[in-house]
């Protein structure tokens, strides 16, 4: 992508949990830092999750879960955009996830799991050098 | 200048500020109150017998029972739920074995948001942050072989917990326990959900007036249950600051008592059964101020407005649960010494129940092991450390009383300005309480992340370890399971029966108290999620204002 352009980042939180502190505080860190964000707010479908992101056109999505649901809805996300054709996003995912669910994650294609303590800055750093990868 | 002032200005100037070694700067409690280097007598400022008196007796400051816990210990009650009613069921009893003397229960999110576990919304969510109930069959397995007529349950239930107090009734009547002696606390505090934990199901009017429906209930036929626990915890764990945790907590506590008084209870009706909630985190002594100014505004508010003429209408009871939030994923073992100071803290600010969590907390549901220790860090308090031995040990200390007063006056601020948006109705449509605690969030974060707040493990002495740690996962066929349990549980029963008293329900929905017409339909076994649903057609849903 240009470097002209800012990066558009979709902050969602699928499934039923409220937890919604970390998305939001992430959500707000990520606009200081010079991102687009979008916030979709609580108890979010993965179908409108995918669908809001190809929608808004964002570079990446970020998926919170707190209440261990997480293989479930990250699963679900990951099988619409395969289903839709979507391969550009960069998709990331936060919340209480163990380390062995992690590794399962990266496997369906999401590209980082970042768990309780995670500076915010190294979630800055991933995606600006993904993105710009891309 | 008083004496003491002028000695301490003298002080000041010729010892702290000449000292070879100088100060390392302000330093502040965890809300930002300003702390000096020492406090003296003149810190501290009123009459004794007004501001504290003796425990027992009113402000109640110092404690609401006269001999605290030399005639009786705090409830050690840890807050379990698992899987489906078979596995919590299980572990219940494994606490109890072990000493615990209250249960506490947690469901999943399809239950606390009135979903059966059969609905398509509740895929991937069933028993993995609580237990599943959807059915009167549910709670009965849950309960299976503990004694309802012993035990008192506290549930964290709030949307639906007119409809799960109703199951527990129930199940209470099968197992020839009449409601009149069950014991026990549902969370019910609708408030707090559109401020900070966010499982509300109705918009906040009709779901008030449930809330106020459960109080006129509980007062006539269940006087040993508290319908409600008034909790500032979730506030605080969404990033409030103690003051706002407190603040919020106490306005939304007002707010119940005055839709109460305006239906026309009587005060004394249900006010003896309201009990409360909060967090205990890391921040000792503001912890123990924050609960002792707590009983202090909550006692004088309620004489002044309310007139009650039983004392206990007064008192502020309340469990502690010490903080999830301060606990790290990084050399988690560290987690068992924040949750015995937080626990310590409640201890000396007078709790009446508590919760210590476990070192796991931050990677899943605790393992038997943790839940384990997390018990015994409460028996160590109780029995090793003597801290028991006599009432509000801390009281008198000239910082503590300061800060006491200092929080008190915060939370006064705070309450003028929630009086002055209207309310704290008004306050939750405007999205106030919510921006309020984003903004602390937010901060909080960012003075973690710029090391002006030490975390142990994750910005100070870190060691880039994979912790050696073993998590609870719920496996996969416990949804399975639970979804063919209530598909059956729905298949033996009469529609017509069901569908007549859900009929009821929607028809009374805003005319009578609701609590007789949701046990009659569980009754006819109409389930959770059928319940819920039918008032959502009455009162809709509510969606909450996005603040960031």
């Amino acid at each position: 992508m240009s470097p002209t352009k800012r990066i558009k980042v979709l902050i969602a939180k699928p499934g039923l949990d409220g937890h919604d502190r970390g998305a939001k505080v992430l959500a707000r860190s990520l606009m200081e830092a010079g991102f687009d964000v979008i916030y979709t707010g609580i108890r979010q479908t993965p179908e409108k999750i995918v669908k809001t992101a190809i929608q808004e056109d964002v570079d990446v999505i970020g998926l919170s879960v707190l209440s261990g649901a997480h293989m479930y809805h990250f699963k679900e996300v990951m099988r619409l955009l395969k289903k839709y054709g979507i391969k550009d996003k960069l998709v990331i995912g936060g919340g209480i996830i163990p380390e062995s669910d992690k590794k399962k994650l990266e496997k369906l294609g999401v590209a980082a799991v970042f768990g309780p303590g995670t500076d915010i800055k190294e979630i800055v750093d991933f995606i600006k050098n993904r993105v710009r990868a891309n | 200048m008083n004496d003491f002032e002028k000695e301490y200005e003298k002080w000041y100037s010729e010892k702290v500020l000449k000292n070879p070694i100088p100060e390392r700067g302000d330093f502040y409690t965890s809300s930002g109150i300003k702390v000096k280097t020492v406090y003296i007598p003149s810190d501290v400022k009123g009459s004794y017998f007004e501001k504290l008196g003796l425990p027992g007796a009113f402000p109640f400051t110092r404690g609401i029972h006269p001999t605290m816990y030399r005639s009786r210990l705090w409830t050690i009650r840890e807050f379990s739920g698992l899987g489906d009613a078979f596995m919590t069921n299980r572990r219940l009893k494994y606490l109890i074995e072990h000493g615990e003397t209250g249960l506490s229960i947690a469901f999943d999110y399809p239950t606390l948001l009135g979903i059966d576990s059969d609905d398509p919304l509740a895929r991937g969510e069933i028993g993995k942050a609580g237990v599943a109930i959807s059915t009167l069959e549910d709670m009965r397995t849950m309960l299976d072989g503990i004694n309802l007529a012993e035990i008192s349950t506290s549930m964290t239930i709030n949307g639906p917990a007119a409809m799960l107090w109703g199951f527990y009734i129930v199940v209470g009547e099968i197992n020839g326990v009449s409601p009149a002696v069950l014991r026990g606390t549902i969370q019910n505090d609708i408030l707090k959900e559109y401020m900070a934990q966010k499982s509300f199901i109705f918009p906040p009017e009709p779901s008030l007036k449930l809330v106020i429906d459960t109080f006129e209930f509980g007062s006539k036929y269940l006087p040993q249950w508290n319908p409600i626990s008034i909790s500032g915890y979730h506030i605080r764990e969404a990033g409030a600051t103690a003051v706002q945790e407190l603040a919020f907590t106490l306005a939304n506590g007002l707010t119940y008592v005055e839709e109460a008084v305006k239906r026309g209870l009587d005060v004394d009706d249900f006010a003896p059964r309201l009990s409360f909630f909060f967090d205990s985190s890391m921040d000792f002594l503001e912890e123990i101020a924050k609960f002792r100014a707590a009983r202090r505004i909550w006692a004088k508010e309620m004489k002044s407005r309310f007139n009650p003429k039983k004392e206990r209408s007064l008192w502020l009871r309340f469990h502690t649960q010490t903080s999830g939030a301060s606990l790290t994923a990084q050399q988690p073992e560290n987690n068992i010494i924040r949750t015995t100071i937080e626990a310590l803290a409640a201890v000396l600010g007078g709790t009446q129940s508590l919760h210590t969590n476990s070192y796991d907390e931050a990677f899943g549901l605790p393992t038997e092991k943790a839940a384990m220790i997390a018990l015994r860090t409460q028996e160590i308090i109780a029995y090793e450390s003597n801290v028991t031995n006599n009432v509000d040990p801390l009281g008198g200390s000239y910082y503590l009383e300061w800060l006491t007063d200092k929080m008190e006056e915060e939370v006064y601020r705070y309450f003028d300005r929630i009086d002055s948006m209207g309310g704290v109705l008004e306050g939750i449509k405007k999205g106030f309480f919510q921006k309020e605690i984003a903004d602390s969030a937010y901060r909080l974060q960012k003075e973690i992340e710029e090391g002006k707040r030490a975390l142990i493990g994750v910005n100070l002495y870190r060691i880039d370890e994979e912790p050696d740690i073993k998590v609870l996962k719920i496996p996969e066929y416990v949804e399975t399971r639970q979804i063919k349990r209530v598909k059956e549980y729905k298949k033996n029963r009469d529609m017509s029966m069901v569908e007549s008293s859900l009929n009821r329900l929607r028809q009374k929905a805003n005319e009578e108290n609701l609590m007789p017409y949701i046990i009659e339909a569980i009754k006819n076994r109409a389930t959770l999620g059928e319940i819920v649903n039918a008032l959502k057609e009455v009162w809709g849903e509510y969606v909450e204002p996005i603040v960031i």
